[in-house]
C-alpha cells in the first residue's frame, strides 16, 4: 500500500516536471535557427509584423563582409535604424531586394513573417546553456 | 579463469534478479525472485539536472516559435534542413561545419554582393595567445575569417592590430565582446571549447 502511494507521489511529481518541461520548452528562442534575428523596433508599432532575418540562407550566398563592410550592417540586432524609407532607397535589405539581385520589395510578408509579440534579439546559442540567462547582452547597452 | 566464470555467472543470475524484480513492480506478478527484500523504491537519481533538454534544431519556419505560422509566407520560406542539405554537418549551432563547407566548396558565398568573380583577399596568419590558468592555447585563424570577413570588420574596432595588445577573456567573449561579437550569435558556439583551443600550451602561464 504503502509503495503504491509512494508511486504516486513520483508519478504526480513526473506529472508536474512534465508540464513545468512542456512550458519551458516552449521558449521559442531555444527553438529558432541558430542566428536568426528578428527585428522588431518599429513594424509591430506600425502595424506589421516583426521582420526575421535569416542568417543561414544569406551566408550561403554572401560573405559575411558584403552586409557588415559594403552596407554597413553594425553587428548588433536592431543597430541599424533600419526602415522602410531607407530600404526603398537601396540601403540596407534594399541593396539586394530590389527585383535584381532578390524579389523586391513587394513581397511584404517573406520579411515581415514574425510572430507577434516577438522582440528584436539575436538567436544564438549563448543564452541556451545550463539556465536560461539573458546572456546575450543586447538589450540596452548600445555602444 | 575459473574465477571469471564463476564472476561472470555471479553476475548474470544478479542481473537477472534485477530483471525479475522490477518486472515484478510493474506487473505484481508473483515471482521466485521477489523472495529478495524489498528495497524501498528511492526517487530516481537524475544525471545532469540543470542541463536544460537539448531542444529540436533546424524546425521549418512555421515550427520554430519566432515565425507566425499563420502568414502565408510561413510556407513559403525555405525550411533549414532543405536549404542545407549537403553541406558538411556538425552538431552545433546551424548544425553545418561552415569552414569545411566553405573549403570544399559546397558553399561559395560572393565578395561582392552584383559580382559573382570577386575573390576575397585571404591573408593566412595565425595568431597564438596562451591563457591564463591551464586551458590549451587558443589559435586565432586569419585565414578562416578572411575568407568571410574584410580585414575592416574587426580591426580596429573589435581587435587592436597587433599580437598581444588585447585583454580577451571568456567572461567578455561570454557577454558577447571580442571573440563573442560573433562566436556565439553567428559563428560557431562557445560551447566549442576546443576549436579555439586547438593547441598544446607552448609556455607556462603568465
Ligand atoms: C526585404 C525585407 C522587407 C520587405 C520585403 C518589407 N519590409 Fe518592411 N521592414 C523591413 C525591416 C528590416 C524593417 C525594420 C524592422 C524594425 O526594426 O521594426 C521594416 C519596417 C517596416 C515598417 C515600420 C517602419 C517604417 O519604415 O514605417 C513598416 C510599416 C513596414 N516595414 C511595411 C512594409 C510593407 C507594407 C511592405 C511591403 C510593401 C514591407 N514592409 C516589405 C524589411 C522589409
Ligand atoms: C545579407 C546580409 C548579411 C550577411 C551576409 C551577414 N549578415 Fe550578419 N547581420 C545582418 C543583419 C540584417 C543583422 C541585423 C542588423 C539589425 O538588426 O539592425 C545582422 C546582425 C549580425 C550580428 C549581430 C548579432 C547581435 O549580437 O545582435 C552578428 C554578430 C552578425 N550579423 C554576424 C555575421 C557573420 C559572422 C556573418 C557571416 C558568416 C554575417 N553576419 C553575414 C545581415 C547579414
Ligand atoms: C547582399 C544582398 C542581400 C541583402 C542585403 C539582404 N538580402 Fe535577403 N535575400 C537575398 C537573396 C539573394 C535572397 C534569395 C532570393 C531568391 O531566392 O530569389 C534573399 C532572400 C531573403 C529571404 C527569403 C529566404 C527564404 O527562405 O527564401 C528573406 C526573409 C530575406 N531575404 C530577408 C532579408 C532582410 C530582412 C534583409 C535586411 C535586413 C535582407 N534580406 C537583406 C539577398 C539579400
Ligand atoms: C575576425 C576578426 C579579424 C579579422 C577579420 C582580421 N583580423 Fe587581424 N587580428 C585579429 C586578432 C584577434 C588579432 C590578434 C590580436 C591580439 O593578439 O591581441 C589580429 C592581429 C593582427 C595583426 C597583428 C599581428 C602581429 O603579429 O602582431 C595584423 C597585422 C592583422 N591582424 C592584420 C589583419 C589584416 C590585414 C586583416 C584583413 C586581411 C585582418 N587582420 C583581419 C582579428 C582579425
Ligand atoms: C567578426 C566576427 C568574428 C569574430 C570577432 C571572431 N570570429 Fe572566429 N569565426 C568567425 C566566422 C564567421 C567563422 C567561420 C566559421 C563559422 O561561422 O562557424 C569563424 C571561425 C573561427 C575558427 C575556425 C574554426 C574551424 O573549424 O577551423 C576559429 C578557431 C575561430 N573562429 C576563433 C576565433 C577567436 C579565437 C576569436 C577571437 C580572438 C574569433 N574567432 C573572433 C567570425 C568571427
Ligand atoms: C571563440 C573562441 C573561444 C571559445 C569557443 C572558447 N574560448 Fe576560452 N578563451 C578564448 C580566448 C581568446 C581566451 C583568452 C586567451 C588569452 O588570455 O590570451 C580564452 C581564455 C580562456 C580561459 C582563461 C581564463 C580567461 O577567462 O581568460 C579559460 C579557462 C577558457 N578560455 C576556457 C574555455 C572553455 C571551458 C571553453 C568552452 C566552454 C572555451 N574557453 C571556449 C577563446 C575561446
Amino acid at each position: 500500500m504503502k509503495r503504491h502511494l509512494r508511486l504516486a507521489a513520483v508519478f504526480v511529481l513526473y506529472a508536474v516536471v512534465g508540464v513545468w518541461g512542456l512550458l519551458f520548452s516552449s521558449i521559442p528562442e531555444a527553438r529558432a535557427e541558430y542566428g536568426d534575428i528578428v527585428m522588431n523596433n518599429y513594424a509591430e508599432k506600425s502595424g506589421m509584423r516583426p521582420v526575421v532575418f535569416p542568417h543561414w540562407f544569406h551566408r550561403m550566398r554572401f560573405a559575411c563582409k558584403v552586409c557588415h563592410a559594403d552596407l554597413g550592417f553594425k553587428f548588433k540586432a536592431g543597430g541599424n535604424e533600419v526602415n522602410m524609407a531607407k530600404i526603398i532607397d537601396g540601403e540596407f535589405c534594399g541593396a539586394c531586394h530590389n527585383g535584381e539581385i532578390a524579389w523586391p520589395v513587394e513581397n511584404c510578408n517573406m520579411c515581415h513573417s514574425g510572430k507577434p509579440g516577438t522582440v528584436t534579439q539575436v538567436h544564438g546559442a549563448n543564452g541556451q546553456k545550463i539556465i536560461a540567462a539573458p546572456v546575450q547582452g543586447t538589450a540596452g547597452t548600445a555602444k | 579463469m575459473i574465477k571469471n566464470i564463476v564472476k561472470s555467472v555471479i553476475a548474470t543470475s544478479l542481473f537477472g534478479a534485477i530483471v525479475v524484480s522490477t518486472a515484478t513492480t510493474v506487473s505484481a506478478a508473483p515471482a521466485p525472485a521477489a523472495a529478495q527484500p524489498a528495497a524501498a523504491q528511492p526517487a530516481p537519481v537524475t544525471f545532469n539536472r540543470l542541463l536544460k533538454k537539448a531542444s529540436p534544431t533546424n524546425l521549418p519556419p512555421a515550427e520554430d516559435g519566432i515565425h507566425d505560422p499563420t502568414v502565408d509566407s510561413a510556407q513559403m520560406l525555405q525550411p533549414p534542413l532543405q536549404g542545407m542539405n549537403g553541406l558538411t554537418r556538425s552538431n552545433f549551432g546551424n548544425n553545418v561545419n561552415w569552414v569545411n563547407s566553405l573549403q570544399t566548396k559546397k558553399v561559395i558565398p560572393r565578395w561582392d554582393r552584383a559580382d559573382p568573380n570577386a575573390e576575397s583577399l585571404v591573408m593566412d596568419v595565425n595568431i597564438v595567445r596562451t591563457p591564463r590558468g591551464s586551458m590549451p592555447d587558443v589559435v586565432f585563424p586569419h585565414k578562416a575569417h578572411t575568407e568571410w570577413l574584410e580585414c575592416s570588420n574587426c580591426h580596429p574596432a573589435i581587435f587592436v592590430p597587433q599580437k598581444g595588445a588585447n585583454q580577451i577573456s571568456m567572461a567578455a567573449i561570454l557577454l558577447g565582446q571580442k571573440c563573442g561579437v560573433c562566436h556565439g550569435k553567428v559563428a560557431f558556439p562557445v560551447s566549442e571549447c576546443k576549436l579555439c583551443h586547438s593547441q598544446k600550451r607552448a609556455a607556462a602561464a603568465p
